[in-house]
């Protein structure tokens, strides 16, 4: 029982360090292996449609943490995420269909093109705040489509035909399907990355990242150097949408330009205000939200998915206006002074 | 494969469980189909920026249903699953792969999008899930050696290019031909077709110019194609350049044999703009009967079509052209279900589509017949030139077969 009850109590605590102070090391070490046993069920649970669902959704949980760090813990709104996103998935798009690369080996490649790309939009985001900057980003995620298909790089990016790559086998050793592999590879490499993100955002550079958000002036007076800052916070960001994509390009075996339309800044945007502002555990149920509801939105009304995919956000958003996270912040709060009073 | 079998007995199981019949037979016969089902699923965008196609997939539905309340297909009820993409690549995997391990269709029929479709190309030849009549017009469709689970439908850009080719070489076999294409898979299989034709011949009788979907004229393609002394121009280039380029080569008193893609000919985007009296003369082509055209008023294919959408789509606007597409493409798959018997196998229903013999259809042009062979995937493959006469088209000549490559 003690377990049950741990559980979401302690990982909704997660994104507040404050919080996470007061959690004896058992319990924890407790919700780690919960976190393990739950990601790793759907496994055996799962067929295999479900499981790449989970997958894409996983993925799509992935870049919107990368938007998160950027617009949730540093306030700079960027629509232009999808944009990063495309970029991850052709880096290891053309290495593997081009060179013949491992899978495995793409990886930290894309994740160095696409942080140096993100650390270039970082410059002129130094000087744009606020919507002018959240405009400029659009004009990035409008511009990639067309730039893929461009001559220059018709050759590389296989134009509008796009690019078709083969998904990693699983080693001889594990008996998985492909589909289980795939997702134990996602599953692992999101764990690190949230991990990491976790770990980044609850120390130091954490706390500079949100202070910068809130009152710029008063941290540039405690010191911190906040072009420095906003720059680096745009490549990190950049670098976790750009592994998502990375990702979504070897699950789905296939990228094309209309595959990184405006539309996936914008799901992943939705993604991150469902699923929680400045929410590590609400990037998930972000990922979750964007790939399951348009889905729901579908069996609702076939004639019109879009408007049912509009009530239900905006009905969402009326009842949680700070997200999912935000929700399980204050049930948590809630549950906790039930239990002293 | 052993999630495929046990996927398979789990199906069977359900099935049975819930018929509840002391019934020996498997309930399900072959993959999405039952004693008195089959599945059939599609994909299309129901929403987003090119949800205006999505008319397509009511047409089927309601095709499906005339069909269901006449009896269905050997013995069977056709129960039609439509899912929405948005026409995105990644989204249409996804709900292909719901409706084949999900819903588990016998086979898919009439996906929209040549990109989206590309998506799963390969997913659904692994599988070996018949991937049918796809709604785009790319030749790439057309490729059994490699593909053999997939087919396409309406003649591809490709095959309109070797019917323009074929006729030129009727005409004119001496021709000068300057080509004005696209930079892109749309323009290129004009190149493709015309080559395809002329073969070694290409290089000596054609002058290529290219423009990019981006360009804001074209005008210097047009006067360089000029130069070179073409007396034959064909172009494969989008309705905005369309109408510049018909102005253009009119104004410079330039009268060559103008051969304009079908996708850029509608008379209020191109010939209007471009001026109706500048266009007269220009050639295209066509495979469709177009419902405006008032030679068809009392076509009785035409009427057939007219009782189907009032009776079964009262509030579709009849003068959508993708309702009289969507019925032809719709009967041409319920002939191949007819021709399947009672055996509906993937493996047979593939063959069949891929065997039709020559088929004529209410809502396409009089002589021509959708048909596939095993080695030929082009299952539209004839068209009929159209002439701009400063008002309309008007057909013209014999119904013409693109080569078979």
């Amino acid at each position: 029982m003690s377990s049950a009850t741990g559980l979401p109590e302690g990982v909704a605590a997660a994104p507040v360090p404050v919080a996470e102070a007061g959690t004896p090391a058992w319990q924890r070490l407790l919700l780690v292996a919960g976190g393990v046993i739950l990601a790793l069920a759907p496994l055996w649970l799962l067929e295999s449609f479900h499981l790449f669902q989970l997958t894409m959704a996983v993925i799509m949980a992935l870049a919107v943490l990368g938007l998160n760090i950027v617009t949730g813990y540093n306030g700079q709104i960027s629509l232009g995420h999808g944009a990063f996103f495309a970029v991850g998935a052709y880096c290891t798009a053309i290495l593997m269909s081009h060179f013949d690369w491992s899978f495995w080996w793409t990886l930290p490649v894309s994740a160095a093109v696409c942080a140096t790309v993100g650390f270039g939009i970082g410059f002129p985001a130094l000087r744009l705040a606020g919507h002018y900057l959240a405009l400029t980003t659009f004009a990035l995620a409008v511009a990639v489509p067309q730039l893929l298909k461009h001559k220059a790089v018709e050759d590389w990016t296989g134009g509008v035909q796009g690019l078709f790559l083969v998904k990693p086998d699983p080693p001889a050793f594990l008996p998985v399907t492909p589909d289980q592999w795939i997702y134990l590879v996602v599953v692992s490499i999101a764990a690190v990355l949230f991990f990491l993100t976790w770990n980044l955002i609850r120390g130091r550079i954490g706390r500079a990242l949100m202070a910068t958000r809130d009152h710029p002036t008063a941290a540039e007076a405690m010191g911190m150097d906040i072009a420095s800052l906003k720059t680096k916070a745009f490549a990190v960001s950049a670098l976790v949408t750009g592994i998502a994509g990375s990702l979504s390009a070897v699950a789905i075996e296939f990228v094309a330009p209309d595959s990184f339309t405006i539309f996936v800044s914008i799901t992943l945007f939705v993604g991150m205000v469902a699923g929680g502002v400045a929410s590590i555990l609400g990037s998930l149920f972000g990922g979750l939200f964007v790939l399951f509801v348009p889905n729901i939105a579908e069996s609702i009304s076939k004639a019109a998915p879009g408007v049912i995919y509009g009530i239900i956000l905006i009905g969402l958003l009326f009842v949680m206006p700070d997200g999912f996270a935000g929700l399980l912040r204050r049930l948590t709060a809630r549950l906790r002074r039930g239990g002293t009073s | 494969m052993n999630t495929t079998r046990r996927s398979l007995l789990l199906g069977a199981g359900a099935g049975a469980a819930t018929l509840a019949l002391p019934n020996l037979a498997p309930a399900q016969e072959a993959p999405g189909v039952t004693a008195n089902e089959i599945r059939i699923g599609s994909t299309n965008a129901l929403s987003g920026p090119v949800s205006s196609y999505s008319v397509i997939s009511r047409s089927h539905e309601a095709l499906f249903k005339r069909l269901n309340e006449q009896g269905g297909v050997g013995g069977k009820r056709v129960n039609f699953i439509v899912y929405d993409d948005g026409y995105q690549p990644p989204r249409t995997l996804e709900q292909t792969r719901r409706l084949v391990e999900q819903d588990r269709v016998a086979f898919c029929f009439n996906q929209l999008g040549t990109p989206t479709n590309s998506a799963i190309h390969r997913y659904m030849n692994q599988r070996k899930v018949p991937h049918l009549f796809l709604a785009t017009g790319a030749d790439k469709w057309a490729n059994p050696r490699e593909f053999p689970w997939t087919i396409g439908f309406q003649p591809s850009y490709r095959v309109e290019a070797q019917i323009y080719a074929r006729y030129i070489l009727d005409q004119k076999p001496n021709a000068k031909i300057g080509l004005l294409y696209q930079n892109d898979d749309f323009g290129k299989d004009y190149l493709n077709g015309v080559r395809d034709v002329l073969g070694a011949r290409f290089d000596a009788m054609v002058k290529t110019a290219t423009n990019e979907a981006t360009d804001p004229t074209i005008d210097s393609q047009i006067v360089q194609l000029q130069g070179t002394g073409a007396d034959v121009l064909i172009c494969g280039i989008v309705p905005r350049h369309a109408a510049q380029a018909i102005r253009r080569v009119h104004d410079m008193g330039w009268r060559p044999m103008f051969f304009m893609t079908n996708v850029s000919i509608s008379a209020s985007v191109v010939m209007t703009p471009a001026g109706p009296e500048k266009g007269v003369g220009v050639i295209t082509s066509d495979f469709r009967k177009d419902q405006s055209d008032p030679a068809w008023a009392n076509d009785a294919g035409m009427n057939e079509w007219r009782g189907f959408m009032r009776q079964y789509l009262p509030e579709g606007d009849q003068n959508d052209n993708n309702y009289t597409y969507a019925y032809a493409a719709g009967l041409t798959m319920i002939q191949v279900l007819r021709n399947c018997g009672t055996d509906f196998t993937r493996e047979n229903v593939m063959k069949q589509a891929t065997s039709l013999a020559p088929l004529e259809l209410p809502t396409l042009l009089p002589g021509i017949r959708v048909q596939s062979q095993p080695t030929n995937y082009n299952v539209g493959r004839q068209m009929q030139l159209q002439r701009w006469n400063g008002r309309s088209w008007e057909r013209f000549g014999n119904i013409i077969e693109g080569a078979s490559v």
